[in-house]
């Protein structure tokens, strides 16, 4: 246990050593010290998990988090259930990911190795130090002669050791399989966009104008980008399966917090492209990179200091102050560099045409930060109004739906015209040479919904785009492959294959707006066209919602092993006077922490989900029981939208399996499958 | 995409309301009638949950509140007007358009038509030598293109 | 000629660039700062708990029965202030507490004030019917009231001495003794 405290002075010593490190000889040690940084860490974290586990309610962390009534696995995940924890899991994730960059091969990159390693052992460092000096997940439970407990690392004078009976168990919330990897997925994605940030440091710091930095770090991008997509989508699906709001997003600050450097994320990867190809954007990309990482730590730093209040957000705590000086720290000094190196980052090209690929890439990045812009306003805009006015503002859905929708809908039909375009310049007739067919091909899919009585322009309007955007990149995936085919010969399909394997960066890409079609799909489904009612029922009466009928049956109440009271209805679904299936929406009641859980039952189809909740508007009794049903048409696009959405990132981050790329290969492939699996 | 444009959905829903609930006006409104109202609503005990999901007690009380209020006749302006008089505006999930939030509601989009007018400024030169670039940058691209078609042929071939 | 055009174009741009490059540096530092500011007001706030010292922040209370009690009208008198609600568990537990020392100290010169925080006005008034509140009691009307103090959950009560300071604070429900300790303190004082 005490190792974790010896394992932050050695990176302590990592980061010191690398203040020195213009001397070369001191480069090699600061490295090694950086790998070592982890086996201490993961010690650590193998240590709190084995308290978990095995009950040593002894120590604060693990009265507080877990309970004997809990199953092993839920011990184990309660590494990343309360603050301190998370932090040290954080903080393990962190000196993976630099561990991982350490071991690889740094032949083309010594220059910039020194400033890497500082950037990241920095932050490292600072993480580590949090964790020892102010939330230190190992403080042992004492009790002095009053009868006063207190929680400290080392005895206090005259205080014996406590241990109580029970801990007080893992936030109901959290105990859902969505919530144990979802926290991880996320930490993954966060944590990751330290290795672009650092390099792009490095790159600053030593004057290089060239692409070398991207190059390196492109995979990594990806995969933190990857991770922090699959946490998001996970986080929804907790969301959808766990909160009871019948939705998957309800613009909670903290969701926004962790959504933003999403957004300059994605910015960043498709502007990176146009400076690979043609030199151009090279400040651009600095900033983006800046300014994901500086969200990354901005959204840590709203949810764990107590800043914001949410359904999200961690207790208040005392890192506050020190996150708000890193931030500080570490912003100032990026931003120096930047303007530092600012002439030097000057573009190798000048933009020719609007029509060309980086002209509307370039306009794909100003929505981005249009939509950033209107997030973190949101995020921020309370705060003032409390400042000025005095008084408190709630910023709803309505502000996030009105300034963001549009530009989401730019969004879509930019994806459906740039892979269309040439690089430097595109004539408006070649584009419409290759976009008629698409473009009427995919008029009928709204020309349909309004046949069948979808009246609602805006629908029609954002259903059309999804429908362009679709035929657009199956468009492009057929003429690709029905080149290759005329090239190679063969059937379409193993053409198409080759064709994906061998550009996988760019067809990855498209698959990933093939799933974001069908999550705007989804997206649409619910947004416009959900229909929800409510009532109480007493046995055997119905309730009608739109084309369905759900007939109360029978309610039912049991205890459970791990100390939940459950109180279950059964409830049958006719859908257009045929019976579908049998639902048992409830609520669990845990006793121990005297907070109740509402889970629906769920009938899921392609078309739609019908969502039934068990409310307690009034007491629910076996005379009568409230239910809320909600009609969500087209839900499970969204969630299969994001299952290909993440394919298409595996398919473009997946390591390239030739001798070239060899090096990389080696350093990458341990990652990903020791993580998710 | 996300939730574009509330007030359809909700223009929507009440012509659902409406559909099933048409003498409503002296009898105990319908809980979906105080939903609509709730969704619109958040109150402070519960930070960042809208009224219609919130589970506490105090919500719940808010709900039957609503429910007095529109048996007595009120309407759903005059409710949320109620709320936020006696609650404060962050009851409401839409922030007035009046006073100091004006700027709260004014500023993201006159900063995004800021920043387009900016980033076209800086490239306002496309439009100016349009014609010099297309010419001489086309055949480059073309005979790029052709290279590039040719490389890849090759490569197949070997 | 594209190549021509583009030599003479660029130190031109150069040139227009230094002072735009300034004003540009100093709109991102400000930022910056304006944000930093921002945070670090915000987070200051948050860490500050109730208002425990100095003079009691001061109000005026509109009582569900219609009278106004205004705090600095008040002064010379010993006041308590007891924020609640219908909805509060454990303000229940202390409701007779509150009511029976109001009733024994009323004729001592202390004013007790209920303040109602985040509550419809049927369950209020049933709440104070139940427990036969008598000393007045009003809604926070936009919470401001509360605000002013930073309560951060309810009950909370907080003692105001005769010269317009706080005296005490009491987080969570108040025990009968230790109210009456404190009033008999600052009534002999």
């Amino acid at each position: 246990m005490m190792l974790a405290l010896l394992c932050a002075i050695y990176a302590a010593t990592v980061s010191l050593s690398v203040a020195r490190s213009d001397r070369l000889k001191w480069v090699d040690s600061a490295r090694n010290a950086a790998i070592a940084v982890w086996p201490l860490l993961t010690f650590a974290c193998f240590c709190m998990t084995y308290l978990l586990i095995n009950e040593r309610f002894e120590i604060e962390y693990v009265a507080r988090v877990s309970s004997h009534a809990m199953p092993w696995y839920l011990k184990a995940t309660a590494l990343w259930g309360g603050q301190a924890g998370s932090l040290l899991f954080w903080a393990w994730l962190m000196s993976t990911y630099t561990a991982l960059v350490m071991l690889r091969n740094w032949h083309n990159e010594r220059d910039m190795q020194p400033f890497v390693i500082a950037s990241t052992m920095t932050t490292l460092a600072f993480f580590i130090g949090l964790n020892v000096f102010v939330e230190n997940p190992f403080t042992k439970l004492w009790i002095d002669q009053s009868g006063h407990i207190q929680a400290s690392f080392l005895a206090p004078p005259g205080a014996k050791p406590f241990v109580p009976n029970d801990g007080q168990g893992l936030n109901p919330l959290l105990r859902h399989p969505g919530m144990i990897i979802h926290p991880p997925m996320l930490y993954l994605g966060f944590v990751g966009f330290v290795v672009p940030y650092s390099f792009a440091i490095a790159a600053l710091a030593i004057g290089r104008t060239d692409n070398l930095w991207i190059r390196v770090t492109r995979r990594w991008t990806l995969i933190a980008w990857l991770f922090l997509s699959l946490g998001l989508l996970l986080g929804s699906r907790w969301a959808y399966d766990v909160l009871g709001w019948g939705g998957y997003w309800g613009w909670d600050p903290v969701e926004i917090a962790a959504f933003m450097p999403w957004l300059t994320g994605t910015a960043f990867l498709h502007s990176v492209m146009i400076q690979e190809k043609l030199g151009m954007f090279k400040r651009w990309n600095m900033i983006l990179i800046i300014l994901t990482y500086a969200l990354v730590i901005f959204g840590t730093f709203l949810t764990r200091s107590g800043v914001l209040s949410s359904v999200h957000a961690f207790a208040l705590s005392a890192i506050g102050p020190l996150f708000f000086v890193f931030i500080g720290i570490t912003f100032t000094i990026s931003l120096t560099l930047l303007f530092k190196g600012w002439n030097r980052l000057d573009s190798e090209n000048i933009l020719t045409s609007w029509l060309s690929r980086e002209g509307l890439f370039l306009l794909n990045n100003l929505l981005f930060m249009g939509i950033l812009l209107a997030c973190f306003w949101g995020v921020i805009y309370p705060i003032i109004s409390e400042l000025v006015t005095g008084q408190k503002v709630t910023v709803g859905p309505p502000f996030y739906e009105r300034t963001t929708g549009p530009q989401f809908a730019a969004l879509l039909l930019l994806m459906g015209i740039a892979p269309l375009t040439a690089w430097r310049v595109t004539t408006a007739r070649r584009l419409g040479k290759i976009i008629w067919k698409p473009t009427v091909f995919s008029l009928i899919f709204p020309v349909y919904a309004l046949t069948t009585g979808t009246t609602n322009a805006v629908a029609l309007l954002s259903l059309w785009l999804a429908a362009f955007v679709l035929c657009v990149t199956l468009y492009e995936f057929y003429r690709g492959a029905s080149a290759r085919r005329k090239a190679t010969g063969g059937n379409l399909l193993s053409s198409l294959w080759n064709m994906i394997a061998r550009n996988r960066r760019r067809y990855g890409g498209y698959v990933i707006h093939l799933g974001v079609i069908f999550m705007a799909v989804g997206i649409i489904g619910i947004e416009m066209f959900q229909a929800e009612t409510q009532g109480t029922l007493a046995y055997g009466e119905q309730i009608n919602i739109e084309n369905y009928v759900m007939i109360y049956n029978k309610i039912e109440e049991f205890d459970t092993e791990d100390n939940r009271r459950v109180t279950r209805a059964i409830v049958s679904v006719y859908k257009d006077d045929k019976f579908v299936a049998e639902l048992y929406p409830r609520r669990d009641f845990y006793v121990d922490s005297q907070q109740p859980m509402t889970i629906p039952g769920l009938y899921s189809t392609l078309e739609g989900d019908f969502y039934v909740l068990l409310v307690d508007w009034k007491p629910i009794g076996t005379e009568s029981a409230t239910f809320k049903i909600y009609l969500n048409p087209l839900m499970n696009w969204l969630w299969f939208g994001g299952f290909i959405f993440i394919l298409g990132t595996l398919v473009a981050a997946w390591p390239n399996r030739g001798p070239s790329l060899y090096r990389q290969s080696t350093s990458l492939s341990v990652n990903p499958p020791d993580i998710v699996l | 995409m996300f939730r574009l444009l509330a007030s359809t959905g909700i223009t929507s829903l009440l012509i659902f309301y409406c559909f099933g609930e048409v003498s409503a006006q002296d009898a105990q409104p319908s809980d979906d009638e105080v939903n609509t109202i709730a969704k619109q609503l958040y109150c402070p005990v519960c930070e960042n949950v809208p009224l219609d999901v919130c589970g506490t007690k105090a919500c719940a009380q808010w709900r039957d509140d609503i429910s007095d209020k529109l048996a007595d006749g009120w309407n759903e302006e005059q409710i949320k007007q109620y709320f936020s008089d006696r609650y404060g505006i962050r009851v409401l999930a839409h922030p007035p358009t009046q006073g100091f939030n004006m700027l709260f509601w004014l500023l993201p989009p006159v900063s995004i038509i800021i920043a387009w007018f900016l980033v076209l400024r800086t490239n306002h030169n496309i439009f100016r030598k349009k014609h010099m670039y297309k010419q001489s940058i086309a055949k480059q691209v073309r005979a790029e293109e052709y290279i590039g078609q040719l490389e890849n042929d090759l490569e197949q071939w070997r | 000629m594209t190549q021509t055009t583009l030599r003479n174009t660029s130190p031109k741009l150069d040139k227009e660039r230094i002072p735009r490059m300034f004003w540009g540096k100093l709109l991102v530092w400000g930022l910056f700062t304006a944000l930093m500011l921002l945070l670090g007001i915000k987070l200051y706030q948050t860490t500050l708990g109730p208002v425990s010292r100095g003079t009691a922040p001061d109000f005026t209370l509109t009582t569900f029965g219609g009278d106004s009690y205004t705090l600095s009208d008040h002064k010379g008198q010993l006041i308590v202030i007891n924020f609640w609600a219908s909805w509060c568990g454990p303000c229940e537990l202390e409701a007779d507490a509150l009511e029976q020392a109001w009733r024994q100290y009323r004729n001592h010169g202390v004013m007790f004030l209920g303040i109602n925080y985040v509550d419809t006005e049927n369950e209020a008034l049933a709440y104070l019917k139940k427990w036969g509140v008598t000393y007045p009691n009003g809604p926070d009307i936009r919470t401001s009231i509360s605000q002013d103090y930073r309560i951060k959950g309810v009950p909370e009560t907080y003692i105001i001495a005769q010269d317009g300071t706080i005296a005490g604070t009491v987080i969570g429900p108040i025990e009968y003794n230790n109210l009456t300790n404190a009033l008999d303190l600052l009534l002999n004082q």
